[in-house]
């Protein structure tokens, strides 16, 4: 198979030109691309769509909050190993037999280039972007209890994403090449549910995005609907059978696109005129001191 | 080559690293950038910029570097910093409103220009500089039939068009680093429990030695309960308006705490100014959303770390007389120090961060209510050092010591 080695988007996936080139560039330089971004804008989708367009296997490694940085590079079995000493059972003097390699470790020895999508890195403890340092800029590590070194035979391309969660060390960033998903606009959008409910009839795909950006730019919204769940929501539409004319006027199936009780809140107050009763409202003029 | 933009970044507070540089001169060298400006500006922003509030900083800097196209009248930080000591929004009945369509965007931009030339310091409410508020054209929350909101969007065209557009301006923030330490100062809030709870989930070496040990050799493991932080933690949250300028730096820790996962409870409520007979869930401080401070009080044991955050200036009758609260309809028999008595009674570890620098609490006009707050809780700025000597208090008695 040809390789190919220039990134160029894949057709379930819609991706800038920017992104397009901040991704072709950390492939280039052989440097981590740092993904940041409103949730649901497609971050951990980015790394499919590259492992696809780019005909690479596709390693994951999902961060959690407890995931240390050791995990990702080997994992020695001490208990299996001391109960196979006590039936006696295979080579126990093989300490190479009990070592697992991690998420990490696996995307090293793999003998075609692959993607390692690092997901949600923020995810885990303040210090783990910084134990990943030395690995990540040498692409090797060795393994204590053998002495072995188990270096990158083709140096993944590496993708992390970030939910913003938590700051990232400047050592880490300064080694990663970084790119911001902005929200994508309404003729983005358009194209984005587009490509996955090909389709549809355009007078709904219209109307929900109106409807949809209204409801992203409600003030005090706590958490706003992203385009999952926007993608979500037209098909949840279409199952329904809404009629599209009622969407901007009725807002039917609110709660696939917000997920809390202060933001439904907030949508109820918008979309009706009952609100308080008169006396416990704010006399004119009266300000906060 | 381009060492000078290098320069420019830098003076726009873009801390860019050698290594950095370096990796975009390889990348230049590699012909990464294809042969426009706009890949440049891409390609440079990719390996340099590594955050997005940074991003407008690097189009700043971009545009005086490549200049040659039309700027736009500068707003520069300091009128941004004008804008953040905000009045709240002004509220204007609709039929005052009265859109006026006489008038032209370029002799707003001309009189924008002109005031930022002359304007030396924060207006706020009035209806001709710059400021929030207000009726005057220029700045924010206020009312003006044609008026300049700053802070902007949009979309881009050529490199120099998108700098100028400058769309990430609502990103900027110029502390982020502290918000990393921030948390990493609350990490040292931190208990750990006693091994008489939770679960059994890590090996025990040395007990699991000792009884492979008495078993003659034959395998037995012992598992022992990891130990976990066991430190529940209660953020009360002055709203007042007198707080507006803090805003930054108190929404900076509430961040930092919200993202520390340590913690084993952690919860937020809100007072305006002092706290009496009702504590509010949520900064807007409406009564419908609020609970009893009795019912408070019982709902979380005295285990619960309390922090308050402040800047415990108000009027001396607030804190001190009964009825005392400013906000309408508020029925506080008792006067508020009462309130503030009880809950440093209540929590065995309470502590109080205040916004304003100790440097300044013998003479902001606060003074009076600061050094009586000081009688009741152990009270520390709200800086790195301030918070740092606050989790000591929070955790040992000793240097709770009042200072």
């Amino acid at each position: 198979m040809k390789q190919k080695n220039l990134y160029q988007g894949s057709a379930k996936y819609i991706a800038s030109p920017e992104l397009l080139n901040a991704v072709n560039v950390s492939v280039a330089l052989n440097r981590p691309l740092l993904i940041k971004g409103e949730p649901g804008t497609g971050k951990t989708m980015l790394a499919q769509s590259i492992a696809e367009n780019l005909g690479k296997r596709l390693v994951i490694w999902n961060i959690k909050s407890t995931t240390k940085a050791q995990d990702g590079l080997y994992v020695y079995d001490t208990v299996q190993r001391l109960y196979d000493s006590q039936f006696g059972e295979g080579d126990v003097r093989d300490i190479r037999r009990y070592i697992k390699l991690g998420k990490l470790g696996e995307a090293f020895v793999a003998d075609q280039r692959v993607v390692l999508l690092i997901d949600e890195i923020d995810k885990a403890d303040i210090e783990f972007p910084n134990d990943l340092l030395w690995e990540l800029d040498q692409m090797d590590f060795s393994i204590f209890e053998t002495g072995e070194t188990i270096a990158a035979r083709h140096r993944p391309i590496v993708v992390i994403t970030s939910n913003a969660e938590k700051e990232l060390p400047d050592a880490f960033l300064r080694r990663c090449i970084f790119h911001y998903i902005a929200f994508p606009d309404e003729e983005t959008m358009h194209e984005i549910i587009r490509v996955h409910h090909p389709d549809l009839e355009q007078k709904m795909v219209q109307s929900a995005i109106m409807a949809f950006y209204r409801v992203r730019e409600l003030p005090g919204l706590q958490k706003r609907p992203s385009t999952s769940e926007l993608l979500d929501w037209v098909q949840a539409l279409v199952i329904g059978g809404v009629d599209p004319e009622s969407i901007n006027s009725q807002f039917p199936l609110p709660g696939v696109l917000l997920k809390k009780d202060q933001d439904m809140a907030v949508l109820k107050r918008r979309f009706s005129t009952v609100d308080e009763s008169p006396g416990k409202r704010n006399l004119p003029g009266f300000r906060r001191v | 080559m381009f060492t000078d933009f290098y320069y420019t970044l830098r003076r726009e507070g873009v801390q860019v690293t050698i290594t950095e540089w370096l990796t975009l001169m390889q990348a230049l060298k590699l012909g990464l950038a294809g042969d426009s400006l706009t890949g440049f500006y891409y390609l440079a922003r990719s390996v340099l910029i590594k955050t997005e509030t940074r991003y407008d900083a690097y189009d700043r800097a971009f545009l005086k570097y490549f200049a040659g196209v039309e700027t736009p009248p500068q707003v520069t930080d300091q009128v941004l910093q004008w804008l953040e000591n905000a009045l709240p929004p002004l509220k204007m009945n609709p039929g005052e409103k009265n859109p006026s369509f006489d008038w032209s965007l370029d002799e707003l931009r001309r009189a924008l220009a002109e005031r930022l030339e002359k304007q030396d310091g924060e207006h706020h409410g009035g209806s001709q500089w710059i400021g929030t508020g207000g009726t005057s054209p220029f700045g924010h929350s206020g009312y003006h039939p044609a008026g300049v909101r700053i802070g902007g969007e949009s979309v881009n065209k050529s490199a120099v068009k998108v700098a100028g557009d400058r769309a990430y301006r609502d990103f900027r923030t110029d502390e982020t680093l502290s918000t990393r330490q921030f948390e990493l100062a609350l990490r040292r809030l931190r208990l750990l429990s006693t091994a008489v709870e939770g679960e059994k989930d890590t090996l025990d070496l040395d007990a699991t030695v000792d009884a492979i040990g008495r078993n003659a050799g034959r395998l037995e493991l012992v598992w022992a309960r990891s130990r976990k932080n066991r430190v529940k933690l209660l953020v009360l949250m002055d709203s007042g308006g007198s707080m507006n300028p803090y805003q930054r730096l108190c929404s900076r820790l509430f961040n930092a705490a919200n993202k520390s996962t340590h913690f084993r409870d952690l919860q937020f409520y809100y007072f305006h100014n002092c706290v009496y007979e009702i504590i509010f869930k949520d900064p807007v401080c409406m009564r419908r959303n609020s609970l009893a401070t009795f019912e408070f009080l019982r709902q979380y044991g005295s285990d619960y770390r309390l922090i308050i955050v402040g800047d415990a200036s108000m009027g001396p009758g607030e804190l001190l007389r009964p009825y005392g609260s400013l906000d309408w309809g508020a029925d506080n028999e008792e006067p508020g120090i009462n309130w503030m008595r009880r809950l440093a009674a209540h929590f065995e570890f309470s502590a109080w961060l205040n916004p304003i620098p100790r440097a300044h609490w013998k003479m902001v006009e606060g003074a009076y209510t600061i050094s009586a707050l000081q009688e009741v809780f152990p009270m520390f700025e709200l800086t790195l050092d301030g918070l740092n000597e606050c989790t000591k208090a929070l955790i040992s008695k000793k240097s709770a010591k009042r200072i």
